[in-house]
């Protein structure tokens, strides 16, 4: 038992660390830090920085662009670029649709879409829920009927993030309505200029337009844009959702989070007092802290026994889901706690920013009260936390 | 980075769990616990067989070579079999101390007789008001020719009063707060002028009052006027083994409690099958992993060079270790319904036992406090 880092570990460490730090324009990186959405061109340009040194998909097969890193490897990659402020590659992109086709696809579609999807030429959305189909997504009643050689699509999906910059949809439809409902559906892709599709953009309580809903209205899409098998489908999403183990904690942003709070409470003052002396504040502040460190080590934990199982999820990583998004949540409580009065001015934004550009009070302080509501959502998508800990009870407790 | 344990460290936890399966048993421990001062003379000797009472010293002074992770496998032990013996005070407090500030020739003669469990320790330092203070000392050492003459009183002296000999903190030089001019004394626990008033504790393991009224010190353990530093140094290593022997508490409690949540039948069926119980203990769960890697992190903050970082991971360390075992200790309890509630159930003599090592070596508001001023983690 050791928890230091072998000189070749250390050294990927800084290899990343300088990559991260050094390759990618200043502005994009502070406005993750700050909370701020980016734009569709911002996204695109990191994505391709990192697409261009072969680091945008290091989980896909090796045959497809992958890379045989140690899971102590995939760790320092994922921290270091979430502490630079340098945004994941998009994730319905490289951890959703592109390993569902280089496992399940046909050759055919792997060549078809891989690369394009590597390099964001396509760009991804997901639709999997419904509304009437949240954390019970096997009801889903979004139909594909074959006509001919033809998909037919008729349904609804909601919750589809950043659809308006979408070029392609994957979409879980029911093509056997008697089966057990998670032995009916498929997994269809689509064209989003296709006739039929409709999407109608949701604002979210932080004022953004993250998410939408799309309508399927008689959408006819040809039968190869099946993947993998007919009625396989449910079997495709369960893989896609547990390919996202580790990085879902997002430790290196909630520790990039608290530098961050820590310098502007050395800024901000309350009369002559700054807020980080006032002790209640700092007190919020560490035990936030040390939850996080807890956090760190049970993710290196978990990293380390990842090497042992063959690729099966450990179910301790369903910890890292809860903890992870309730510190992610904690710290924008305390960047509002370090803002006061300034946390209130609100602005309407466009489709698409989402940034609260109010004008008024320090530049930190427009997004603080965004990022807060906004992050409501960590504990809900991803297997909501009541689902993780079904998932603890079942998979764990035995129960 | 490896969390594995080394073959040699895998057979010490194996012997350590089996002895304590074997020995430990909820009604041996009751006989135990009847013995004088609370623990057992022959449970002591198989230790001191099995190796532990040595292991944490140099091979060269009779003992195990061990580093601070073979230290966490057995606490961790210790935990799960909630054991009554002084291992704390004596290995890692007395010998600990023996090891950071005594003479090589102390050490040479001290640490043997301990590891062939011969001789039993207790760290004499807690006073009336110093609470986790180690620098807050009012009792006083003069030179008397040879020797030190003390005067004062300590508090709550863990095992004080079943220990051969006593290390006392004492003021040489200086105000009561000064962190210099305080050293480290041993005094034979029979020495005269020293009262010794044992009790026992709300979980099972004795404590005393202590006077001392010129009671003549048997030696110092270093600079009778620096002891501070290796005093800090033991109590951040001590502070790292209570949090493994915490963690196998949470663990047991843990255990325990979806055991029972299995087994117990109301509305006619078992409440393991009810979701608002199997998220409690899912979070259980959760603040035991917490646990888990915290205890690891502090095992490693033990033999960090830097003291500053050392004590302010230890604290961190300290406060996720309480916040988990108080929430773990009070669920346990509420889940199991009244039978936690008896004396005849084991539950809740972990629950008392944890209860007891949030405060012990400084409570959640003294480490929080201690990280505050240590700055960020990360």
């Amino acid at each position: 038992m050791d928890l230091s880092f072998t000189p070749e570990e250390l050294a990927f460490r800084d290899e990343c660390r300088k990559f991260f730090r050094e390759e990618f324009p200043q502005a994009i990186s502070r406005k993750v830090l700050d909370g701020q959405h980016l734009s569709k061109d911002e996204i695109v340009t990191a994505h391709r920085i990192l697409n261009a040194k072969g680091w945008a998909t290091p989980h896909w097969p090796e045959a497809w662009g992958g890379k045989t890193w140690s899971a102590v490897q995939y760790y320092f990659y994922q921290d270091e670029m979430q502490q630079a402020g340098v945004p994941s590659p998009l994730a319905f992109n490289t951890s959703m649709v592109g390993p569902v086709i280089a496992q399940f696809g046909s050759e055919e579609m792997k060549k078809r879409f891989l690369p394009a999807t590597a390099n964001l030429d396509i760009w991804w959305c997901q639709g999997f829920s419904e509304p009437g189909a949240g954390s019970d997504l096997a009801s889903l009643r979004t139909k594909a009927e074959k006509r001919g050689n033809t998909w037919v699509i008729n349904g609804q999906k909601t919750w589809t993030t950043l659809a308006q910059h979408a070029d392609w949809i994957f979409v879980l439809c029911r093509t056997d309505a008697t089966a057990k409902k998670q032995e009916g559906i498929s997994f269809i892709l689509a064209d989003m200029k296709t006739p039929g599709i409709t999407r109608r953009p949701i604002q979210t309580i932080d004022g953004g337009h993250e998410v939408n809903e799309i309508f399927f209205d008689e959408v006819v899409v040809p039968e190869e844009n099946l993947v993998g098998e007919i009625n396989k489908g449910w079997d495709y999403a369960k893989f896609l959702l547990g390919n996202e183990r580790t990085g879902i904690a997002r430790v290196g942003f909630s520790k990039a989070r608290l530098k961050k709070i820590r310098e502007l409470a050395a800024l901000e003052r309350v009369g002559e007092q700054r807020v980080i002396d006032d002790p209640k504040f700092i007190e919020k502040l560490t035990a936030t802290e040390i939850r996080l460190k807890a956090l760190e080590m049970t993710q290196l934990r978990v990293v380390a026994n990842d090497r042992g199982r063959g690729g099966r999820p450990d179910p301790a990583s369903s910890i890292l889901k809860l903890e992870g998004s309730v510190i992610q949540q904690a710290t924008t409580e305390l960047l509002m706690d370090v803002v006061g009065p300034y946390v209130m001015p609100f602005a309407e934004s466009d489709e698409g920013s989402g940034r609260n550009e109010v004008g008024w009070g320090p530049e930190y302080a427009a997004q603080s009260a965004p990022a807060y509501f906004n992050n409501r959502k960590v504990s809900i998508y991803g297997g909501s936390n009541e689902i993780q800990r079904n998932i603890i009870a079942k998979a764990i407790l035995g129960f | 980075m490896d969390f594995d344990l080394s073959d040699d460290q895998r057979l010490l936890k194996d012997s350590v769990d089996r002895l304590i399966a074997d020995r430990y048993a909820f009604e041996s421990r009751k006989k135990i616990m009847a013995e004088p001062g609370g623990w057992s003379r022959d449970m002591w000797a198989q230790f001191a067989e099995l190796g532990l009472l040595g292991l944490p010293f140099p091979e060269a002074q009779g003992g195990f070579g061990g580093g601070p992770v073979e230290t966490m496998l057995v606490m961790e032990a210790i935990g799960r079999g909630l054991v009554l013996e002084p291992f704390l005070p004596t290995v890692i407090l007395g010998g600990g101390l023996i090891q950071a500030a005594g003479s090589p020739e102390q050490q040479k003669t001290l640490l043997p007789q301990i590891a062939q469990g011969k001789k039993t320790y207790a760290f004499a330092q807690v006073e009336r008001s110093s609470r986790y203070n180690l620098a807050d000392v009012q009792t006083t050492a003069k030179k008397d020719g040879d020797s030190w003459i003390i005067n004062g009183e300590k508090s709550v002296v863990i095992a004080g009063d079943t220990a051969d000999t006593l290390i006392v903190t004492a003021r040489t030089a200086g105000g009561r707060f000064d962190r210099q001019g305080i050293g480290l004394f041993l005094v034979n626990a029979k020495a005269q002028g020293v009262t010794i008033q044992g009790y026992p504790t709300q979980d099972g393991t004795h404590a005393a009052e202590i006077r001392f009224d010129n009671a003549r010190a048997e030696a110092t353990l270093g600079d009778p006027a620096g002891g501070l530093a290796a005093a800090e140094l033991v109590m951040d290593q001590a502070i790292a083994a209570i949090c493994a022997e915490a963690v196998g508490l949470m663990h047991e409690m843990h255990t325990t409690t979806v055991d029972y949540m299995k087994t117990r039948k109301q509305f006619g069926r078992a409440i393991s099958e009810f979701q608002v119980l199997q998220h409690r203990s899912v979070d259980m769960f959760v603040a035991l992993e917490q646990a888990r890697s915290m205890s690891m992190f502090a095992t490693f903050a033990a033999s960090e060079t830097d003291a500053a970082i050392r004590s302010r991971n230890i604290s961190a360390a300290k406060v996720q270790i309480n916040n988990s075992g108080k929430h773990i200790g009070q669920e346990c309890v509420q889940l199991h319904g009244g039978i936690a509630m008896t004396m005849e159930y084991k539950a809740g003599h972990y629950f008392k036992r944890m209860t007891m090592l949030e405060q012990l070596f400084g409570d959640t508001n003294t480490h929080q406090a201690k990280v505050a001023k240590g700055g960020s983690l990360f």
